[in-house]
């Protein structure tokens, strides 16, 4: 079997600085890995690399492209991203703010990725909203209102719709459940496992709460100083952790 | 005679302008930047329309310069004194007669020839400008043809209103490639945007120069199931009686009493010449209006 992506020796730098360091891990359809660590371990920097939102110094990102199959992220023309970045390619930002238009409606925010890949039907765009709205548990008189009228906890499920609607392959998240209550946090996460296994989605998330990948990651990669200290299926590696790192971060010593 | 270079703009500043026009017609509808010179007017004002017309304008020709469909606004008015003054141009008030027209908000009803430039004043040349205020990321946009944007602000619209109800610069695709603002003229003259004549649009303040050369497709941007419509006020003109040009509402007395004139006064008065009346205008009111 294809992996869907391939990372290969991903490094990047702030000067002198360690981002991530020699990251390698294959991701195959239907998988969610997990990257946890401490704050400044690395994380979004490595989800940045991956993504195309950082230049990485070295390495390779291969995704297995539906046309070409596997080709190297980090040699694709900028178009070719910014096409990959609004199909295949989802990204839910920690701060909705981030991932969302906040003056443009709900209902434009999910059909925003549509009408970017070509959809000119306004009742078709519409229905699709709708729906998406629906399965992130937003009613469906609220379409028409701009995010800034939205709790935290449903700006994030809106963000999540509209990173959806078009049915990517793979998706990006980086803390999608930091700065949220607990109780919204443990909505939010429940209706990300049931989109993740409905959808069959692969998926990349970083976070520091562990309870987040217990949830949601089938493996998981602990860093540490921009490198991968630990790797492995995210029971075995939580419940059994080996490196000694992991072992202060699982007994929660290190848990912010 | 007077102290100015011809038409005020000195002749490098002129060379300067005339490059990026036809830079601009080489490219339809894409914005090509252009050092814009202090002009003894203020932004908003048309500074962009008139340096371009500085640099179209030779000793032949006769200007037009129309705010609005009329000849007599402030705006145009001092706008033609000030070539009158600077390059000693003849002007006129009919369309046809022009060979440079400078415009604020309206294409002329009468179809241009192609013998005839059309100078646009544009307040805000970039169409995505409302939804992405990032200019690095706008340029990237049109680069790559990028343009669901557009259509968003036209869901929002229907989402909220109903229908489109963007009814002033129109967004519109030119030559299938670049997305252009065709600057505040109703969606009414959208679909004259097609023309024999050369259009040229230029914005002061935001120093961009468009064009259209002539025989330019332009599409007016819309939805399969809400198509873009034309549209102007349902009647007939009460003056000339047109019943296809773009109306203006006049309120007439104190009563609320109301009629529709067109905003072409040239046109109106040219139909009005021809003997065509209108619905109030055998009663005299047009002495009135
Ligand atoms: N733009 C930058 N310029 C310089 N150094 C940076 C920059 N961004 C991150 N770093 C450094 O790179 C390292 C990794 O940072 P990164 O943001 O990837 O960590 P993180 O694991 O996502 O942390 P957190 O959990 O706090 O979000 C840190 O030492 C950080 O200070
Ligand atoms: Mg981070």
């Amino acid at each position: 079997m294809t992996p869907l992506l391939q990372v290969k020796g991903l490094t990047k730098r702030y000067g002198a600085r360690i981002g991530c360091a020699d990251v390698s891990f294959d991701l195959y359809p239907g998988e969610v890995m997990g990257i946890v660590g401490e704050s400044g371990s690395g994380k979004s920097t490595l989800l940045n690399c991956l993504a195309g939102h950082l230049e990485a110094d070295s390495g390779h990102v291969m995704f297995d492209t539906r046309a070409e199959g596997l080709r190297d992220v980090r040699a694709m023309s900028e178009p070719e991203r910014r096409m990959l970045a609004r199909t295949d390619w989802a990204f839910v930002h920690q701060n909705p703010r981030d991932g969302l238009r906040m003056g443009v409606s709900a209902g434009g925010n999910v059909g925003e990725r549509l009408m970017a890949v070509g959809a000119r039907h306004y009742g078709d765009i519409r229905a699709q909203a709708q729906d998406w709205l629906g399965r992130v548990e937003i009613a469906a008189d609220r379409i028409d209102d701009r995010p800034t009228a939205f709790s935290g906890g449903m700006q994030q499920r809106l963000q999540i719709a509209r990173n959806l609607v078009t049915g990517p392959r793979l998706v990006f998240m980086d803390e999608p459940t930091g700065g949220l209550d607990v109780s919204v946090q443990a909505r939010l996460l429940d209706l990300l496992r049931g989109l993740v296994r409905e959808m069959g989605l692969s998926a990349v998330i970083v976070t520091h709460d562990l309870a987040v990948v217990r949830l949601l990651a089938h493996r998981l990669m602990v860093m540490k100083s921009g490198h991968v200290v630990e790797a492995g299926l995210t029971d075995q590696v939580l419940d059994d952790p080996q490196h000694g790192y992991t072992q202060l971060l699982v007994s929660s010593v290190l848990q912010a | 005679m007077s102290d100015y270079n011809f038409a005020y703009l000195d002749e490098q500043t002129k060379r300067m302008i005339r490059r990026a026009i036809l830079k601009a017609l080489a490219v339809p509808g894409y914005q090509v930047p252009f050092a814009s010179r202090e002009m003894p007017m203020p932004y908003g004002w048309g500074t962009g329309g008139v340096q371009v017309s500085a640099a179209c304008l030779v000793p032949e020709d006769r200007l037009k310069v129309i705010d609005q469909g009329a000849d007599d606004t402030t705006n145009a008015v001092s706008i033609r004194r000030f070539f009158e003054k600077t390059a000693g141009v003849a002007t006129t008030g009919r369309t046809s007669e022009a060979t440079l027209i400078q415009t604020r908000h309206r294409i002329p009803e009468e179809p241009l020839t192609r013998d005839q430039i059309l100078v646009y004043q544009v307040p805000i040349p970039e169409p995505l400008r409302f939804l992405e205020p990032r200019e690095t990321e706008t340029r990237k946009m049109h680069a790559l043809e990028e343009y669901g944007l557009v259509h968003v602000k036209l869901y929002e619209d229907i989402a909220r209103h109903g229908q489109i109800a963007t009814s002033y610069a129109y967004p519109v695709k030119v030559e299938g490639r670049y997305v252009m603002d065709p600057s505040p003229i109703p969606k009414f003259d959208n679909p004259k945007l097609e023309s024999e004549a050369i259009q040229l649009f230029g914005a002061g303040r935001e120093q961009r120069i468009h064009a259209l050369p002539p025989h330019c497709k332009v599409v007016s941007l819309d939805f399969e199931d809400h198509p873009f419509e034309a549209s102007k006020a349902d009647h007939d003109c009460d003056l000339c009686g047109s019943g296809t040009s773009y109306l203006d509402e006049v309120i007439v007395d104190d009563a609320g009493g109301r009629m529709f004139v067109c905003s072409d006064t040239d046109y109106c008065e040219t139909r009005r010449g021809a003997g065509h009346r209108g619905r109030l205008a055998a009663t005299g009111q047009e002495d009135a209006a």
